[in-house]
């Protein structure tokens, strides 16, 4: 059996991960979302993980609700870079400050 | 248990190198099927640890609904993406540090991580013996979580009503057909009978 140890780090490399490609994609937001699903992503596998080896079901219904939540924040977020583009005609993240009221 | 095992370490490589591919794919349009790379071996650790429904809810709503919500928005941005990416080597070493600092912490947390006495005890919803993971998921979801439940759809509600209000735009520079106009038409005035003298025209 795999002990949780290793789906943890699994967990956190991939966090680690995202967090990268947030930083190093400054101009691309398309990718910068990219990267906050698979942080999210990590999340889940933590909770499952944890849920396994709790033998509690919680950490699976929780995974189910982040994955709702993921999907609406993407789909908002997408319709919100559509418009920027639409705007502005560029998805760089810098321009955004731009924008007053 | 070699299988298990190798198949762990399979999905688990998978799914970092296809993370680590998201990030510095060139194309973005790369970094989206990387992206549905990682979201399958995801779902391959979760059957592993035996949540097969997230598994397939994983499939279906990430592969299925975001993922191609992504690639529809990538291709449908006329973005020059070689430009975006010349500026990553600026920011490659302040990110690259503050992974690194990140990955220790993360490392410090699980090496020290043991679990607590009568953590046993505090579970809120023990798996039960001998129930299919969907059928336990279910009676779960439907009756301790019903409201979480019920919140969680009006979360995609919001976000569906959100998302049409944010992207939708009233053209004035394209024709449309009025429905109502055109059911409300008076024959009477439509028709006008002209006495043309010849050779004159309107």
């Amino acid at each position: 059996m795999i002990g949780i140890e290793h789906y943890l780090a699994v967990a956190a490399a991939l966090f680690v991960t995202g967090i990268f490609g947030i930083f190093v994609n400054r101009k691309n937001v398309i990718v910068i979302l990219m990267s906050i699903e698979l942080m999210l992503l990590a999340v889940n596998i933590n909770l499952v993980a944890f849920s396994t080896y709790h033998g509690d079901l919680a950490g699976q219904v929780f995974t189910m609700f982040v994955l709702t939540v993921a999907a609406a924040e993407a789909a908002i977020g997408l319709a919100i870079l559509v418009v920027f583009f639409r705007n502005r005609g560029s998805i760089d993240v810098e321009d955004v400050n731009m924008m007053k009221g | 248990m070699m299988v298990f095992a190798l198949a762990f370490y399979l999905f688990a490589i998978l799914v970092v190198v296809s993370g680590i591919m998201v990030v510095l794919a060139r194309n973005p349009v790369h970094s989206v099927l990387w992206l549905i790379l990682a979201f399958f071996s995801a779902a391959g650790l979760f059957v592993l640890m035996g949540a097969e429904f997230v598994a397939m809810l994983l499939v279906i709503v990430y592969v299925g609904a975001v993922a191609v919500l992504f690639l529809f928005v990538v291709m449908m941005l006329d973005v020059d993406f070689a430009a975006l990416k010349g500026e990553m080597a600026k920011y490659f070493p302040l990110a690259g540090l503050i992974a690194i600092v990140m990955l220790l912490m993360l490392g410090m947390g699980i090496g020290t991580w043991h679990v607590a006495d009568g953590a046993e005890m505090m579970r809120t919803a023990v798996t039960p013996e001998g129930v299919h993971n969907t059928k336990a998921l279910g009676l779960l979801i439907y009756d301790q979580y019903l409201y979480l439940f019920l919140s969680s759809s009006l979360i995609l509600l919001v976000a569906m009503i959100g998302a049409i209000l944010l992207t939708l735009r009233h053209r004035t520079d394209v024709k449309r057909q009025n429905v109502m106009e055109q059911m409300h038409r008076d024959p009477a005035k439509q028709l006008k009978m002209l006495d043309v003298k010849p050779g004159q025209g309107l």
